[in-house]
Formats: C-alpha cells, structure tokens, sequence
C-alpha cells in the first residue's frame, strides 16, 4: 500500500495486485484500477508533455475528456497504440505504458525550450512564419515541422486482432449508465420494451455510484446505496440488454447509432490471444434516450496547467471509487458548490484541504456543511498564479473586485501538493447535435443545452442540463414517461433530500496583477492554446468561431475540445461583447471519443475487403503461372511469363504469338447484357450512337454509348441473337454502372418501350482465340462447321456444340486479327478452354493476358473506354464519326455533339504519335508540349496508351492533343525529368488500315 | 443513416438505395430543336435546396426500380414516396 491508496472501496479489489511499467518501470495497482488511477496511488502525477511548449503535464480529469494523459500502450510493432488515455484505460497485468511528445524523456524535454520561447510562438505562428524565404520550405520547414507533428507512433505491422461489427434493433436505446440512465431503462424494460442500456464505463452508476454524501438522501438511503439497489433489480430484467464498456461513437438520422464495444482490452496479456478485441454496434433504435451526463469545467487563470491540478469531482472519484488520494495537502479552486463535496470526501478521510471560492458566499446545505466541518473558505477569491515546475507547490491568491473584473488586496501564498478545480458542469449535448438537434443557452448556468424537437429522442439528467439529484432523478422520471406514453413508474412516490446551489458566478477568464501577454492561462491543455492566443486571433480580424478554433488550435486535439470549448466561447463573447447564445458553437461531429481503424472496418480486411470475382478459367490461370491485374472485382490474367520472363518479355512474346500463328484470351469478365422485347431494336438506336434496325440476325455490331453530355460512356459488341433478341457486351469494369444506366432510362424516360435487360456476365464464360490459324483451330473444335468467309463472315455469330454441349460462336475482333469467341455456359468454361489449347497445341496456342491485349489493341489503334477517354471526350473527339448516325433522329449524347463547346476545333483529340527514336518507349500520362521555350510551359495534351510494338517493332503511343486531327506529321515533345523526347504525330492506326488480317 | 420506405419493398436502410439526383425533369422529345442554352438547361441546371426537395432515388441493392421521393435536405425527414409516373404529392 502506498500512502496516496488511503481509502478502501467496494470497486478496487485490494486482494489483487496487478503490476504494469510506465516508461519502463514497474508499478503496482490492483484490479479495478485504470491506469490513471494507478498511477496517481504510486504518486506520479506527471504523465505528458504539452504538443507546442512541451510543458510538463498530469492527469487532469477521470475520463474521455482527459487532454493531457493519453500514452503510448504495449511497445510491439503491431499492437503498440497511441493517444490511449490513461483515464479510460482498465489496468491489467503487464500493461505496458510510456508518455507521449517527449524527448529524450519525460522528465528531461529537449522540447521544453519551446516554453522559454513561447512569447515568439503564438498563433497562427506557423502560417505566418514558414512563409518565407519560400526556398527554405521543401529542405529545412517541412522536415522540421514532420518531426514535431503528430503524438505517439502508429505500428508498423498489420494489427493481429481481430475487429467485429454486428447490427442490434431495439424499441428504446439508453446512452449512459447513470443515476438517468438506470431510471430511464428501468422504466423502459418494465414496460416490455426491448430496451439496450451502453454505458462506456466497467460499471454501471455514474458518478452517484461513489456518492455517499449524506446531503444526498433518496427515500431515505445514501444516493449511492440507492443507486446500488436499483441496479441489482435493473440486471434481472429480462427484455433489457446491458452494454458495459461500450461507448457511443456516432449518432446518425433515423436514430441509427454507432457504438464500440470493448471486449478484451482490459483483459492481462495471456488471456486476449485469439479473441475480438472490438465490437462496433450498429444500432436502429425506435426512440433512443440520452443520459449522457456532463463534463467538470477547469478554470482559466495564470499558470494553470501544472501537474497536480485536477478537476474537482476527478479528485472525489479517485478518492471514493479507486481509493486514491491526488495530493495530502488539497486545496480545492471553485465557483460552484459541486467541489464542496470533494472538500467534504477530503475532510472525512482526514486529508488536509482548503478552499478558494470566487463567490461571495453560498448558502447551500453542502457548503454549511464544510463550514461545520471547519474547512478553511477563501471566498471572493482567485488563483492568480501557481508555482512548482513538475509538480504543483503552492499557489497566489487574491481577493476580487466588486464586479469580478479585477484582482484587488495583497497577494496570499498557500502550500499546497494539489490543486482540484471546478468552473461548473458542461452538459454533453454531442449526441444531440450529431443527430440534428439543436442548442440553446441557458445564462443561469453559462451553458448550452439540447433545444428539443425530435420526436424520437430526448435528453435526460446533466446531459439536459439538470444537475441538481432532485431534478435529475424527478424530470427523467416525468420525462422518460411522457416520451415513452407510460402513465405510471416506480419512481413516481419518491422522495429526494439534496443539497441546492443557490448563489452562481461565472468568470470565463480570471482576472490577474499581471497582464494578459505575460500570462500562460491554458484553454485547450493538449494543443496549449491560450487565452492570450483566443484574443490575438480576434484582433487579428477573426470573428466566427469556427475561424478562431483552426487559426488557435483551440478543440482541435485528441479530446477534441471537450474541456476548452466553453471557454473559448466565452472569451470571444466577454471580449468581442456578445452572448454566448448569439455566438454558437463549433460543430460537434463524429466519433465522440477516438474509435480504431480496426472497429471501423471490422472484418473488412485482407481477403474481405472486396469481393473477389474469378471466371471459370481461373484455376487453369493459377496452374499456368499467370499474373493477375485487378479489374474492378475480377482477376483478370495480366501475363503468363515462361522461364522467369519478366512483364515486357512475356508480352512481346505474347503478342508476337497472337499474330504469327494463335493467341487465346480469357475474355469472359466482359459486361453481358441479355436484351429482350419487341422494342429492342428501338433501344438499342436511342442508346447507341449508331443505327441497328437493319442489323441482320446472326449479325454483330460495334456500338458507341454516350452519356448526355456527348461523351464516351462504354463501348461494345451487339449481337442479334433473334429478332427481339440481343447480347450486348461492356467493357469489364463499366458492366454495372452501363445496366443501370440503361435500367433508369428505360423505368424513367422510356416506360413505354417493351424491352426486358438482365444481367448475364456471370453466365457466360468466353474464349477469344485469335491470329492467322484461328481459324485451323476452330474448325479442329467444330469439324462439322463451315468456316468459310462465305459462310461465317467477320462480324456474325452462330450456335455450334462442342462435347455435346451448346455454345455461340462469334467472329468479333479486338485484336485486328482474324479472331473467334466462343461463348459457352460458365460450368463448362475451362473445359472449352482446355479443349481450345489441345487443339490448338499444334500452333504452338499462346494464352495471352490483359496487357497484350492491350498492346494488340493499340496496334490497331482500337480505344479503350477509360484509358484513351477520360469522361471528356466526344465521339468527334476520338476520331469516330463514322460511328455517329446522321439519319437519326435522336439518340443519347446526340444533341450534345454539337454544342458551342463539342464542336471547338482545339478539343483534345486522339492521335498516334511515333518516337523519334523507335526504341524510346513513352510514359502513360506523360505530358505533351509543342514549344519548350515557352513559359508558362503549354501541356496541348497527354499519352493515354504506350507500348513498344513487337510485330512493328518500333515504339507506339495513343495519345490526346489538342486540335490534334490537323496535325499530322508535326513534331512535339514530351518533355520529361531529365530529357526531352522528340515525337511525331501519325496515324492511330498502326497496322492493317486496310483490314486485310480481319478479313483472312 | 435514414430509412427510405421503397414503393415496391417497403422500409429499408438507405445503404440499399442510390439517390439519383432531382426528380421530374423530363428529357425532351425533340433534342434537335432546342438552342443550345435550352439543351444546358435540361442537362445541366440542377436546383439543390435546403429544404423540402423532389429526388428520384433507385432501390439499388433491392428491387432495382427507380421512384420518386420528397425530402427536406435540412434534417433528412422523408415527406412522400411515390413511383414513376405518379404526380408528386402537394407538400
């Protein structure tokens, strides 16, 4: 036992000792200790640095709101976690933590020089400083300000726990497990409703739990022993699901809530292996009651950030919940009566304490009380300065002037080990204003409270600005009642003793001898930044709130401004000499406390992330050492290298292959669309740039889609399968988006047509066998077929069978070479791949990947939606009029091809470019100039497709350029890092203009 | 997060359903009359109002039918859901 542990509490089992590090040293607490609590009972309040003068700093509050403890937690590479505050954190054997923004340590900050220098430093520091010389930016600013940034480390290697979402509906959700929230949900569950109750805590009680104050009397019993009796009856209920250590991230519309449970983080080291360590709720909840209660404000005034000053009611939790003493010579700074219950907690256990009261006096029964006691009472007092670098020592107090705008009288030097303030209580309206409400301000208490108007949720207890037990406990119950049409509740005949604050008095900012400039009062303690530094941003012109929050850093920390807020805001209404009603707040958004990446993608990782689409080839790829490229979902074959080939190898193997003799493709991730109905003609010619009417059955046809802007949109095969009756393809990736497209067109603006579209991508597995013997092999495959020109023209389709089975055979290319797919049910996809490579053995058949398709595309200068078009360009554009019907009359896109803007001569437009060099291969996107003296250097345009072209043997490129028709022949650069490459604009065809490969 | 009563499915999370912009804006029958600011017009001009506003929205991950529905984009609150082709509701 150390001599802070002064108290024994049914809440820290003092039997189990449980040992941890901080900063590499060993320590001792007992279960049921946090961290923070731990730490403070071995006497350590220094815990931090600040982020900007690396000022020392200590535990300062009991909870989430805590700015200045937050640690690094375990030191493995993959499990190490920053920004955990030491508050929240449950201790458990072998716990290791270490401080934050510090070096070479905590207790010896090379950082604290920042502090010497802090009047050279103030806000806005950096935007106006790293301004200039503007050379210094990139060598000497950027890598100083990286190094300074950021709190604690990431891990390096991927997290090994395991992460869990799980979706929850309920008739009534509770959010907090107070005195509000038990009555709350007990009137709920009693009523069968299936009720939820989260409370983020181990235990449920909130702060009344360790009340044992007897000026807080309900029917007769201690508030806390109360409180105790009504929980143990709430945990038999049957319809009431109880959540502990869940706390509530997010509260969307439609009461759909988001909350992380914590499974196994309090857990020792030994017994987490394996299991989920986060749980994130997804809540639909019918009405949803939030007891969020409040937070302890601090007090702004000189100095008042040193280790050792703590918010009053943190002091009477660790004291009558952990058992631990903050200091042995208190003296308690208010200008409320809530701290007077600390003081009398204090005084029981015989601590020594005193009082600093900016009131004038108070006349409430708890304050009467500490006067019984003997508690030495400052009033009309403030702190003006305290002293003590790593621990606080003593502290200056004045007297105030009669309107509290002054210090007047001599200076007064109190000893003391701690210093627990208390500036009032901020209701926790987060969860109200994340859901949409809204806020008014309620002078009484200089604070914001929920302005109800849903339907669907309310607010009780402090959260709703009630503090007192008696409101709390009587308006949750009227509250709870009327919400949920209850007419009558246990709680209706009970009767409520407790002490009433009658006199208040609020100074945003205290005032001092000294003057502003010179003084360090702190607003938000993690990001330092302070009064002085609110009032130069509103002299600097800046007046919203939200402005002087981002120039001032003020809430911006990882505590995202839960104790500096209020001040803020008071501060610019006292300075600028408005109300704090008229100011507003800053926006309360999402998560209320830090959740994990790992809560928030859950089991979305690896192998889950996405859906991995695969054809039915796929195992015939992976035996054949393919590559794979992601093509939205799908794998696609990228390559399929030989004796260590390497990307480029492999492909002018491959495609050198596909024109010489035989190439197969897998081609069955294309986009299938089934169209069917007696108006499908009549769709396709409003869908398409081109006309179908007249398309023979049997017969196919390239199709252009537009969107109605006139640009590219897909592109693909048609095939008239029937006179009512079509298979259109897509490309890959654009499969789905072109479905709905076509599916809002026809609900939408065409319900009048009778045409029915399915999706049939997955039903169809495709071969595309291609190059000069294709045709051997083909007829190897279907012997009993005539594959004469005659007979099976380029661009038509026929039925055939193989082993017994159906499948359409088209002769399509994408290539530019003599090519047939064969389309067949996707069950017997490889087996017609295997059938198609037996056959074709004999001409040496090689499976090409994506990346030769591309190239043998590009030789033919056929585009590829999405790489040579980029949503900006028109058919006109891409040099494909001769695609873009003139006789009809409407199409989609159609009225846009000749808009002011489409039909400029400088679009950018599709041209071949050739290197001077024929072995200089260019870059994809790389940028294309006409002059390079000119500055600012002119980009006329960009290469969207390069290859080095093994059946031409020279370098090929597609590329953009604009007014790029008219200039064939020209010379242009592409300018590059080190060099400049020399081009030529050509052709985009660069093999076979005359078709006489499709043809053979 | 809301939930958006489908007129062919009933309620659903609004994760099933993409919102397809404002509703009632009819493409014209004869494209090639119009001037090119009147093509802009149609293709272009959208209003997006703070307040009660007329969407289409299409049931995506469900019944993939497009509807129509009234919503005020200041606090989510869904007034009307009616199909394609249904006059809007007077709100």
């Amino acid at each position: 036992m150390t001599k802070y542990r002064i108290n024994k509490t049914r809440f820290v089992d003092q039997t189990k000792t449980v040992s941890f590090t901080f900063d590499g040293k060993k320590y001792h607490g007992f279960e049921g200790d946090t961290l923070a609590s731990a730490l403070l009972s071995n006497g350590i309040h220094l815990v931090g640095r600040s982020f900007k003068y690396h000022r020392p700093r200590g535990i300062m509050s009991c909870g989430s709101e805590e700015p200045n403890a937050i640690c690094q937690i375990n030191d493995d590479t993959n499990l190490t976690e920053p920004n955990v505050r030491a508050t929240e954190i449950e201790l458990y054997e072998g716990l290791k933590a270490s401080s934050q923004n510090c070096w070479p340590n905590l207790n010896f900050d090379i950082g604290g020089i920042n502090n010497l220098i802090s009047p050279f430093i103030p806000a806005g520091f950096y935007y106006k400083t790293f301004m200039w010389p503007k050379s210094f930016w990139k060598k000497i600013y950027e890598p100083l300000i990286r190094l300074s940034a950021g709190l604690g480390k990431s891990p390096s290697q991927p997290d090994p726990d395991i992460y869990d979402h799980k979706h929850e509906h309920c008739d009534v959700l509770v959010i907090g497990g107070g005195i509000s929230g038990i009555i709350s949900a007990k009137i709920a569950a009693k009523n069968n409703l299936k009720t939820i109750l989260i409370e983020d805590k181990n235990i449920l009680g909130g702060s009344t739990i360790y009340q044992n104050n007897k000026n807080f009397i309900i029917d007769n019993k201690k508030s806390n022993e109360w409180l105790m009796n009504e929980i143990s009856e709430l945990e038999k209920l049957d319809n009431l699901i109880l959540k502990t250590r869940t706390s509530l991230a997010a509260f969307h519309s439609y009461n759909y809530l988001l909350a992380k449970e914590n499974i196994s983080d309090h857990l020792p080291l030994d017994k987490k292996n394996g299991d989920i360590r986060q749980r994130l709720w997804k809540i639909r909840a019918d009405k949803v009651i939030v007891a969020a209660g409040a937070i302890e404000r601090p007090l702004i005034f000189n100095n008042n950030d040193r280790p050792g000053i703590i918010l009053a009611n943190s002091v009477k939790k660790y004291l009558d919940f952990y058992g631990v003493t903050t200091g042995l010579n208190n003296i308690i700074f208010t200008n409320n009566d809530s701290a007077y219950e600390t003081a009398v907690s204090l005084f029981e256990k015989g601590i020594s304490v005193k009082i600093v009261d900016i009131r004038k006096k108070s006349s409430s029964k708890i304050v009467k009380n500490a006067e019984e006691l003997g508690i030495e009472i400052y009033w009309n007092s403030t702190v003006v300065n305290t002293f003590g670098y790593k621990k606080i020592k003593s502290i200056e107090i004045m007297n105030l002037s009669e309107d509290g705008s002054n210090v007047t009288g001599n200076k007064n030097r109190i000893q003391c080990d701690c210093l627990s303030i208390s500036g009032g209580w901020t209701p926790m309206v987060h969860m109200h204003t994340q859901s949409g409400g809204k806020l008014d301000f309620r002078e009484r208490d200089q604070a914001f409270v929920p302005n109800e108007k849903s339907e669907n949720h309310i607010n009780v207890g402090s959260c709703n600005g009630d503090f007192e037990l008696e409101e709390i406990v009587k308006n949750t119950n009227n509250k709870v009642k009327k919400f949920l049409n209850i007419n009558e509740s246990g709680f209706d005949k009970i009767s409520i003793l407790c002490s009433k604050e009658l006199e208040k008095k609020n100074i945003w900012l205290l005032p001092n001898t000294i003057s502003e400039g010179k003084t360090k009062s702190f607003i938000d303690f993690q990001n330092d930044s302070t009064a002085k530094d609110i009032k130069l941003a509103l002299r600097e012109g800046f007046k919203s709130i939200e402005h002087v929050k981002r120039y001032t850093t003020t809430g911006m920390a990882t505590d995202q401004g839960k104790l500096s807020n209020m001040h803020a805001l008071g501060i610019i209404a006292d300075t600028a000499g408005v109300k704090m009603g008229t100011l507003g707040t800053t926006t309360f958004r999402p998560p209320f406390t830090p959740l994990t990446f790992g809560a928030i993608v859950g089991r979305s990782v690896g192998k889950f992330f996405d859906v991995v689409r695969k054809t039915s080839i796929h195992e015939w790829h992976v035996q054949n050492n393919a590559k794979f490229e992601n093509v939205g979902q799908w794998k696609r074959p990228w390559y399929y290298p030989i004796n260590n080939e390497n990307l480029h190898e492999a492909v002018q193997r491959e495609s050198k292959a596909a024109r010489d003799s035989a190439g197969i493709l897998d081609a069955s991730t294309l986009g299938k669309i089934d169209i069917q109905g007696s108006d499908a003609s009549e769709f396709l010619n409003r869908v398409y740039t081109n006309a179908w009417s007249k398309l023979g059955i049997g017969k196919c046809r390239y199709g252009l889609m537009l969107n109605e802007d006139g640009m590219v949109y897909d592109d693909g095969v048609t095939t008239r399968l029937g006179e009512n009756h079509y298979l259109m393809t897509t490309t890959t990736g654009g499969a789905a988006n072109v479905l709905s497209k076509l599916e809002d067109y026809l609900q939408t603006e065409w319900p009048e047509l009778d045409v029915y579209l399915t999706s049939v991508t997955d039903h169809y597995s495709t071969a595309s066998i291609c190059g000069p013997n294709s045709k051997k092999i083909l007829k190897k495959l279907f012997p009993n077929k005539d594959f004469s020109d005659e007979a099976f023209p380029h661009m038509s389709y026929q039925d055939a069978i193989i082993d017994k089975i159906e499948c359409r055979i088209m002769r399509i290319s994408f290539t530019g070479e003599l090519s047939y797919e064969i389309n067949i049910e996707s069950k017997y996809g490889k087996s017609l791949w295997e059938n198609c490579i037996k056959a074709g053995e004999e001409y040496k058949i090689t499976p090409y990947g994506t990346e030769t398709m591309h190239l043998l595309r590009a030789e033919k200068g056929f585009i590829i939606v999405g790489q040579d078009t980029d949503g900006t360009m028109t058919p006109i554009d891409l040099q494909m009029d001769w695609i873009v019907s003139k006789k009809k009359y409407d199409f989609i896109g159609k009225r846009s091809l000749y808009r002011s803007d489409t039909i400029r001569e400088d679009r950018k437009q599709l041209v071949g470019l050739l290197t001077d060099d024929p072995n200089e291969i260019l870059e994809e996107g790389a940028q294309i100039v006409s002059e390079l003296d000119k500055k600012p250097v002119e980009m006329i345009g960009h290469v969207t497709s390069s290859y080095f072209s093994p059946n031409l043997n020279k370098s090929i490129a597609l590329a953009v350029v604009k007014g790029g028709k008219k200039m064939k022949g020209q010379k242009l650069f592409v300018p590059m890092e080190n060099k400049n490459i020399n081009v030529t604009v050509s052709d985009f065809i660069f093999l076979d203009k005359e078709n006489k490969r499709i043809n053979a | 997060m809301f939930i958006i009563n489908c007129p062919y499915c009933g309620e659903r999370d609004q994760s099933e359903f993409s919102c397809g912009g404002e509703a009632h804006i009819v493409r014209p029958k004869q494209p090639t009359e119009l001037s090119d600011d009147e093509w802009a017009e149609y293709l272009f001009m959208r209003k997006n109002i703070k307040g009660v506003q007329f969407e289409r929205w299409n049931h995506a991950h469900g019944c993939r039918k497009w509807f129509n529905m009234v919503r005020d984009t200041s606090n989510d609150k869904i007034h009307a859901v009616y199909k394609m082709g249904e006059k809007p509701p007077l709100i």
